[in-house]
């Protein structure tokens, strides 16, 4: 497979991923805040912000709405879900004969849907007047087409090395956005251990839950007891749940290994060894330790082998030296 | 001359009835009104009309669609004339209008009546074509090597070496199986008389096959009945064959050759086609940083290392393809693959330097060139063409500018044209200037009003001007498939075609006899 296509289709998969995420963290802060709560304004959404992974130039002025349509449709930041989406589509269209129709259909659909000037403007007129009702039916309509694109791909596109990168792309951007969102929430949840949590901060722990597609995922496991060990263990060491950070991470080891075996290398050595340690870390890790030493260190060093898998990746099949490619 | 009136119209050709008066028929005729409602802005002018043999008859092959046409309300027109559109804009089947950042796509407009032609008339565009890129190849390979047509005088030396498009570096180059021109779209036109001629040949990286096989896509969806009973010939193969065209120009030696399509990229107009294309033949669809030379050879980047190339299909032109070679500023290309094309290791289809065959001037001299490499006439003539460069012909030029349509040798796309009947005499004078500061690069055609078809505009049919570009493949033996694309100028009078001048297309139906 050529090197640009393997580099589209893994960054077309990021970008869905991360449209999705921040819909996602949109729609459940949107509804949180309808309810009485012990979070401050203020305080919810600088920590959305900060979730996802403190996008520049975005300010908190006071109006949720007023952010909620910056982040969803503001094209000069780049990580508004407008912008994902049309990233993702642009990559797309790059590799328009790699991708099955199906695929390029709803991708497009989604794209001509979320770019047509009508929907921008009702937006922006539903936020000044403070009603949360479109913005609620928009968000869930992107998370709904984001899903079909991933049953089309999977349904519709050969399991071959273009939809593995597919898969790299879309679980190394959930593991490192989960990590994210946990760090964010740390100083809420788990810097106090022995606190007696207030009133309603049940809410926003499901809220923390929601935002990974989670709660019921959780209730299933451990019933709707909702404790900050549990929560902490489920998001990051879940092995079955498909958000969790090492259900991610052990998708990603699974797809490098069969991109690996695909392009017929053996050069793969430092890759394999990169992700495997982190998939075997967290597979052997257990919350008490985490809990017991820093854990914010602890999410960030695991952001970090994330970016270093990226770049090795990099190196490994997109942006080699026609010298060691001839060499090896 | 005007058509009296569509009721009459389909009467008339409604033979045994074609002798009785007109009065006589608008009272009798069984066509129901919406014939006379659809063609009520049908007029007739002294152009070859496609559908009217004349004003009180039909072409015959044309009778069946207008039946059929007719028999359709006009909602059921319109809802298929949407399901068509819809269908295009979700198969991503647009161009790139340059210039704008958003919304840079659209759909090439369609309209929904099949062009049909005959089969006797096809077999003579089919000889015509292939004699005539017989012909060019044959010229390019004899300038580019030890140049007996110019040593013989029959085409001036100073007219092929002055032309932008000839390229010195393929002097003495050895082609595989001499095929220089491996893929050509000639722009073909009806005349008045409804003789089919020869407007340009399009010898350097035509396009639009793409349309010419979705085209047919969608119209077999929509009108599946009235395709079945009209015996259509086949194009789909179009894609095996230039699959089979682009390995038998193979460098020797490579029996399983990989073969690339390189394309500018996404922002290139074409680029739907090229995808397309790779798509259907299932070939790599590359672009020029997916490429590099190492030692003459060529390799395209994969996630398992470098693969060699042996042939590309490519889809940018001469100028851009190598910075070392020729523009350097060009970003699109491959550094060192002329050199590699030279060494034989790669094969470039088509060839470099196969415009100066298609430049302008030196279309008119076509005819002789085939009369002296085939000692033939040519089947398909020429429109008559005046060059500049000559000075009896460019006085008459200068003389008849509102009469004659002046084109800059060099451009394509209906840029850098004059159309003298539809200019300002502002206009003609900026040209005279032109024409005079640089002769060469100026031809002039008398104005032809080139053969026009039925289209649906809104509810109604009206006539409008259409060409004909079908695609030939030259490999180890010449193949046309039986058809092409029919561009239409969709605005009323214009004989504008191209697309990035307010054309459309048609569905273009070669019957089997």
């Amino acid at each position: 497979m050529l090197s640009r296509v393997a580099d589209s289709l893994y960054w077309m998969s990021r970008y869905l991923e991360r449209a999705e995420h921040t819909t996602r963290l949109l729609d459940v802060n949107l509804n949180l805040m309808l309810d009485e709560s012990s979070t401050s304004s203020d305080h919810r959404w600088l920590r959305l912000l900060q979730a996802l992974g403190k996008p520049r130039r975005i300010k908190w002025s006071g109006d949720p709405y007023e952010l909620a349509r910056t982040l969803t449709f503001d094209t000069e930041n780049k990580s508004s879900v407008l912008s994902c989406i049309i990233r993702a589509r642009e990559n797309s269209r790059h590799v328009r004969e790699q991708i099955s129709t199906e695929q390029w259909h709803r991708l497009n659909s989604l794209y001509l849907e979320v770019t047509r000037s009508e929907l921008q403007t009702a937006m922006h007129a539903q936020a000044l007047q403070g009603s949360s009702e479109t913005p609620a039916a928009f968000l869930q309509q992107v998370m709904e087409a984001v899903h079909q694109f991933q049953g089309v791909t999977d349904s519709t596109m050969s399991h071959g090395e273009g939809w593995h990168f597919i898969q790299v792309g879309r679980y190394l951007e959930r593991a490192t956005a989960t990590a994210i969102l946990l760090e964010a929430y740390h100083e809420d949840v788990w810097a106090q251990p022995d606190r007696v949590p207030e009133g309603n901060e049940y809410l926003e722990w499901m809220g923390l839950l929601r935002s990974a597609t989670a709660f019921e995922a959780y209730c299933k496991v451990y019933t709707a007891d909702l404790t900050p060990e549990r929560i902490l263990e489920f998001l990051l060491l879940d092995a079955e749940f498909p958000h969790s950070v090492r259900f991610s991470i052990d998708s990603l080891q699974c797809a490098l290994l069969a991109i690996q075996s695909a392009s017929g290398g053996n050069r793969a050595e430092e890759l394999h060894r990169i992700s495997g340690r982190l998939s075997a870390s967290l597979a052997f890790a257990s919350v008490d330790e985490i809990l017991n030493g820093d854990v914010v260190a602890y999410l960030r060093n695991i952001q970090k082998q994330c970016q270093a898998v990226h770049e090795t990746i990099y190196h490994l099949y997109v942006d080699y030296s026609i010298q060691t490619a001839l060499a090896g | 001359m005007k058509v009296s009136g569509g009721l009459k119209q389909l009467g008339l050709r409604q033979f045994p009835y074609t002798e009785t008066s007109m009065d006589n028929i608008s009272t009798e005729a069984t066509a129901g009104p919406l014939e006379l409602a659809a063609l009520k802005n049908y007029k007739l002018d002294h152009a070859y009309d496609e559908m009217f043999a004349s004003p009180d008859a039909l072409h015959e092959h044309y009778e069946p669609l207008l039946e059929h046409f007719a028999a359709l309300p006009p909602e059921e027109v319109q809802r298929r004339k949407q399901a068509a559109d819809l269908s295009f804009l979700n198969q991503g089947i647009t161009f790139t209008v340059y210039g704008r950042d958003e919304g840079t796509e659209r759909i090439f407009p369609y309209d929904l009546l099949p062009r049909i032609i005959t089969a006797a008339e096809w077999a003579k565009v089919e000889r015509g074509l292939t004699q005539r890129i017989t012909a060019l190849n044959l010229f390019l390979k004899d300038i580019y090597n030890e140049g007996r047509i110019l040593k013989d005088n029959v085409v001036p030396r100073e007219l092929v070496y002055s032309c932008p498009q000839f390229r010195r570096q393929m002097s003495g180059l050895q082609v595989p199986r001499n095929v220089y021109i491996a893929v050509c779209g000639t722009d073909l036109i009806r005349l008045e008389n409804g003789d089919f001629a020869v407007l340009e040949d399009n010898l350097r990286v035509p396009s639009g096959v793409s349309y010419m096989l979705t085209n047919r896509r969608v119209m077999k969806r929509i009108f599946p009945q009235l395709f079945r009973s009209y015996n259509v010939r086949p194009i789909e193969h179009y894609t095996q064959v230039l699959l089979g065209t682009l390995r038998s120009l193979a460098p020797e030696g490579r029996p399983e050759p990989n073969i690339v399509l390189l394309s500018p990229g996404v922002f290139n107009s074409a680029y739907f086609e090229h995808a397309y294309l790779a798509r259907q033949m299932g070939i790599e669809l590359v672009e020029g940083r997916d490429l590099v030379v190492h030692d003459n050879i060529c390799y395209m980047r994969t996630t398992s290392g470098l693969r060699r190339v042996d042939v590309i299909y490519r889809r940018v032109d001469d100028d851009f393809i190598d910075p070392l070679s020729f523009r350097a500023d060009s970003i699109l290309g491959v550094a060192g693959l002329f050199n590699a094309y030279r060494a034989g290791n790669v094969t470039l289809a088509n060839a470099f330097g196969t415009g100066v065959a298609d430049d302008k001037a030196l279309y008119a001299y076509v005819p002789d060139i085939i009369k002296y490499y085939l000692g033939e006439d040519e089947i398909l003539p020429n429109v008559k063409t005046f060059l500049c460069s000559i000075e009896k012909e460019r006085k008459y030029v200068l003389a008849n500018l509102d009469k004659l349509v002046v084109k800059a040798v060099g451009e394509s796309g209906g840029y850098g044209m004059l159309i003298g009947p539809q200019s300002s005499a502002k206009e003609r004078a900026e040209f005279a200037d032109k024409i005079n500061a640089n002769p060469r690069n100026y031809i002039a055609q008398p104005t032809i009003s080139f053969s026009r078809a039925p289209c649906l505009i809104g509810d109604e049919l009206e006539p409008r001007h259409v060409d004909l570009r079908p695609y030939v493949l030259y490999g180890d033996k010449v193949t046309i498939v039986p058809g092409g694309l029919t561009r239409v100028a969709l605005k009323r009078g214009s004989l504008v075609v191209n697309s990035s001048q307010g054309g459309g297309s048609k569905d273009t139906w070669v019957l089997s006899q």
